[in-house]
Parts: structure tokens; sequence; C-alpha cells
């Protein structure tokens, strides 16, 4: 699939302009969003790319608004909700991998009854109508007292996070081969040493990204805190539509609010960049 | 997915035959916890479809214990909206599913040259996915506003009207349609790209020789290779697009009016915002049986175009 010769330099030059045409409609709203949070208040409503860029609205959304007029609101809550986005989504891959990593092993090794329905079953959570679980749940939680806490919103991002961690890690273990198991077990070497000290290290660059992939999605999810939590636990996908909806005047303060919780993202996914094709398509397609 | 490599190997199987119980027990062993974890998912699930069946609204104590039989389901069926919904629901989808990708394909192909600006920008195509949906949409949201929004101005100055975008029933569909297409065109674009460069060399250089055009080659050669990936693609974005609610309701909530009002949405309207539980668990309950019966034929053709595309 190499360029040709005879398709010549204006066919080449012309897929070019195609591709930068895309990649502008790609990346326009992100540098937008960047721009806008650089505005101040009046240069908002100018619609200008040339202007005095200023740190207000980050210092207002992370230390609050000494401007502020009563009334206003102040997006002080923006730390507290990064924080709650933090937590929430690092205890849900924290669960995942203490029970899909031994989980996905068993998935790849072994051959048992109801193995693939049961594969399967767990790759049922990603692509179900998260309300089928979500709407009985909020009753449920209700009841044990689960709603509105980090732990309820940790086990319920096992939806999105569970499913990927297993998958994924599933087809980093089938391509190891079990010879290396079979030939250290005959060495004298513990099944659970075998484990540790010899599969884990094999799959720990697999088994990173894909915790960070869980790790983005978890954070990403908007469904669950919305329905699942309230003010404790709210995170920032919940609170950013107060953002818009809060005051016309403050899609400056929005937009600065949207950069910091979109960084963490684009830092770990330019970070696992060589992984991202198999985790995205859980493990279905090996880039 | 891959079942090539599933087999233990013969020996490693044999030794386990003679091996104690505690070792033969040793894979529900270790999935255990994963079992536990799933019956507390699957627990709400069959919660679900029990409430389906009864009268169960959060304002009337005690009415989830009223069975009330199919009442739910024949109201979903005969409501006036219920056409419109199921409509709006798979035009989103084919739709934006569609384009995504073939607008991927593209790209793809595009990136997949000896250029200078596409080892550029490919590193740049994760971007509009990784950030959450609902921060994007917001981002695009504040982009068709009229007051500071952009995307009005940049029409202007190509000679087009102003579009009210999301904010009237004629162009509604359209905005978030597109706003879906920004954010999932790039899924598809890599998924491609991973396709493309997976394959071997040889049969496109014996079409180069013969003097093959390209549009023979295209669909002779890379189309029928492809075909894995793009069940893939069909795979992951039909189906997210079916019960897309991110960004929708970061958009509108599903307006102008009912405009927007799709499975999901309306199973959400119904089930928390107005807090009759049961009468919104039907639409999920039907989502969750249109994407069980779509993801399952899918997966037998991915399955059936692996062999093939194995077999050339």
């Amino acid at each position: 699939m190499h360029t040709e010769k005879s398709q010549g330099r204006f066919a080449s030059a012309l897929s070019d302009v195609f591709l930068i045409l895309y990649f502008i409609f790609a990346l326009f709203p992100l540098v937008w969003m960047i721009l806008v949070s650089l505005k101040s208040g009046p240069e908002l409503f100018t619609t200008q790319f040339i202007f005095t860029p200023t740190i207000e609205n980050y210092q207002a959304i992370l230390f609050g608004d000494p401007r502020a007029a009563a009334g206003v609101v102040a997006r002080q809550e923006f730390p507290r909700n990064f924080m709650n986005s933090l937590i929430a989504s690092s205890g849900a891959v924290l669960i995942s991998l203490i029970v899909g990593v031994p989980a996905a092993y068993a998935l790849a090794r072994y051959k048992f009854r109801g193995k693939e329905d049961l594969a399967f079953t767990f790759l049922s959570f990603r692509f179900a109508p998260e309300l089928v679980v979500i709407i009985p749940l909020s009753v449920i939680y209700r009841q044990l007292g689960l709603y509105d806490t980090y732990f309820g919103i940790m086990w319920v991002y096992q939806l999105v996070t569970l499913p990927l961690l297993i998958w994924v890690l599933r087809s980093y273990f089938e391509d190891i081969s079990p010879d290396i198991e079979h030939a250290a077990m005959i060495d004298g070497y513990s099944w659970w040493h075998v484990f540790f000290k010899i599969l884990m290290p094999l799959v720990r660059p697999g088994l990173a990204a894909a915790a960070l992939l869980a790790f983005i999605f978890a954070w990403n999810n908007f469904m669950f805190p919305l329905v699942l939590g309230g003010s404790n636990v709210q995170t920032v996908t919940v609170a950013s539509l107060g953002y818009i909806s809060s005051a016309q005047g403050f899609f400056n303060r929005m937009a600065a609010a949207s950069v910091l919780a979109s960084l963490p993202q684009i830092i770990l996914a330019l970070s696992i960049q060589r992984y991202l094709i198999r985790g995205l398509s859980f493990g279905a397609v090996k880039g | 997915m891959s079942k090539q490599a599933v087999a233990a190997s013969p020996q490693v199987q044999e030794a386990e035959m003679r091996l104690p119980w505690l070792v033969r027990a040793r894979p529900y062993l270790i999935i255990l916890p994963a079992l536990l974890l799933l019956i507390g998912i699957l627990y709400p699930f069959v919660m679900g479809v029990y409430y389906s069946f009864t009268a169960f609204n959060f304002k009337v104590p005690n009415s989830q214990f009223e069975f009330v039989g199919l009442r739910n389901y024949v109201r979903m069926f005969t409501d006036e909206d219920f056409l419109y919904a199921t409509y709006i629901t798979l035009a989103y989808a084919i739709i934006s599913t569609g384009v995504e990708l073939i607008l991927g394909l593209v790209v793809a192909m595009l990136l997949n040259r000896d250029s200078r600006v596409a080892k550029i920008l490919t590193p740049t195509l994760i971007f509009p996915m990784i950030i959450a949906p609902v921060i994007g949409t917001l981002v695009w949201k504040m982009m068709m506003q009229p007051s500071v929004g952009i995307l009005n101005p940049i029409l202007n100055f190509f000679g087009l009207p102003s579009l009210q975008w999301a904010a009237v029933p004629e162009t509604a569909l359209f905005s978030v349609v597109l706003v879906d297409i920004w954010m999932f065109t790039p899924f598809a674009a890599m998924m491609i790209l991973a396709g493309l460069r997976s394959f071997p060399n040889a049969p496109f250089e014996a079409a180069r020789v013969d003097g093959a055009s390209f549009w023979f080659t295209f669909r002779n050669l890379t189309l029928p290779m492809l075909t894995p990936f793009i069940i893939i693609i069909i795979v992951f974005r039909f189906m997210d697009s079916l019960k897309m609610f991110d960004i929708i309701f970061a958009m509108t909530e599903g307006g102008p009016g009912n405009t927007l009002m799709t499975y999901q949405l309306t199973a959400y309207r119904t089930s928390i915002q107005f807090q009759r539980m049961a009468a919104g668990l039907p639409y999920a309950i039907l989502l969750y049986v249109i994407i069980y019966i779509v993801s399952m034929y899918l997966i037998k053709a991915w399955g059936r175009a692996q062999r093939r595309a194995a077999g050339y």
C-alpha cells in the first residue's frame, strides 16, 4: 500500500490537503476550547483569534473568584470534582485489577465448562444499555445506603472497567506460550511463583496500558455518577453540565475547566499510544 | 475473541488430569472474585426486568409489589411517540456509524502513505475520542452558541447563512450526529489504519506489477482483507450509538420538544426524571434485546470474516 509513482505528486498533494482539512475539523474544537479558556470576560464576545491571553479563568476555577458578585456561581467546586473523579476512577480500576487479572488468566489458559459464555457475559457489560442496570440500581443503592458514595460509584464503574481489563488482558495472556509456564513448573517452581515472577512481568506493559485506558473510560463516564451520585461524589463530567447552564458569561471558565478535565486523558493516551488499538478494540485488533 | 491461542498445550492438560482436586479446581477458584462481582451486576439487571412488570413508581410506596403483567410494554408499544423514538434511535445510529466508517476509511488510507503531513498528524488522531464525551459536546455547544459561538461566523465568512443548530428541530439531529462523527471517526480511522498496516506486502506488489488499477486493488484486495476490521468498527460504533446518551443529553437533554428522544433518553426521562421507574424500563429492555440480537449476528459475521481473511 505505498504511493505509486504513477499517481504523481498532484494526487499526493491533494491527499495531504484533504488530510489537513479533516484534521482542522478534528482539532479545531480543542484549539478553540484552549483559546476561550485564555480569554477574559469582555474578549469572550469578540470571536477574535488575536487577544491578550490571561490565566484568570484557571485561577478562578482552582482558587475561587475574588471578584465574583453575590449570586454569581464561583467555580470553587472544581478541585473537589476533580478529586472525586480521581478517587472514583482509580478505585474502580483497582477493583477491576484485583478481580480481573486472575479472571483474564483463567479465561486465557484453562478449559472449563461455560468459559466462552462467561467471557461474553463480561463483554456484554460493555455493550448493554447501561440504564437496564442503572435504573434498578438507583433503588437498590438507596436501600443499601450506597447512593452518593465513592464505593457505589466504583462498583458500578465495573461495567466499564472490568470487561475492558478482562478482554484485553486475556488477549495478552493468550500471546504467551503455555510452554513457558510448563517449563517453569517442571523446574519445580510453584504456580504462584510462575504467575507472579514469570507471567506478570511479561504482560506488565499491556496490563499498565489496559489499566490506564480503563481509568480514562471511567473518568469520562457521565451517566453513572449522574444517576447514582449526588453532591458528595459529583465528578467533573457531571459538574461540567452545571458550568454551561449557570451563567452565559462564564463560557471562559467552563472552557478552562474543560481543559483541566481533559488534560489527564490526553497525557495518558499519548503515553500508551503503542497499546491503544488493542485496548480500544478489547483485544480484537492486535495493532 | 481469537480462538487460535485458547487451547493450552496437551502436555499441560494431561499433567493436570492427575493432579489433586485443589489444582483442578484452580480455574474456578481464580475466577471466583469476578463471579461474585458478576452477581452484583446481574442482580440489578434481573430486578430491572422484574420491576418492568410492576407498577413501580418512586412516589407511590410499595408500588414495586404491584404486579401489572405486560401493561408497561403495551403502553410503550402503543405510545404515540414510540414510532418516532424508534426512528430517531435508528437514524442517529445508522447515520453516525455509516459516516464514521466511510470517513474513517478515507482518512486511514490517506494516513497510510509516505507523507510527512500524515506522520505528523497521526498521533493527534486519538484526541477527540479520548476526552469525555460530555465535555467534547459542551465545547461544540459553545461553538454553536449564538453570542460567543464561532461556527456561525465561520459559515458567514464562506457566504453561508447562520444556523440555529441544536436549538431548532430541523437541525437538531444534524448537530448531535456531527458531534458523534467528530468524536468517533478517529476510532474507525485507527482500526482501519491498524488493519492496513498489518497487511502483507506481496499481494499488493503483485497487483502493482500486473498494472491493476487503484479501484481494482481496493475492491479485490483491500476491502476483503479489511472486512474483519470494518465489522469491529460496526460492532463498537453501532452498539454505542444505538444507546448514545452523553452527547444528546449534554446538547439538548432530548429536545427541542421530543426531537431527540431516543430509547435511552426516553427511559432516563421517564424512570429517573419523572420517577416513573417501571414505565421507563421497557425502553431500556427493548434496546437491550435489539443490541443483543444485532451483536450476536455481528460477532458471528466477524468470526466468518476473520477465517476468510486468514485463508486468502
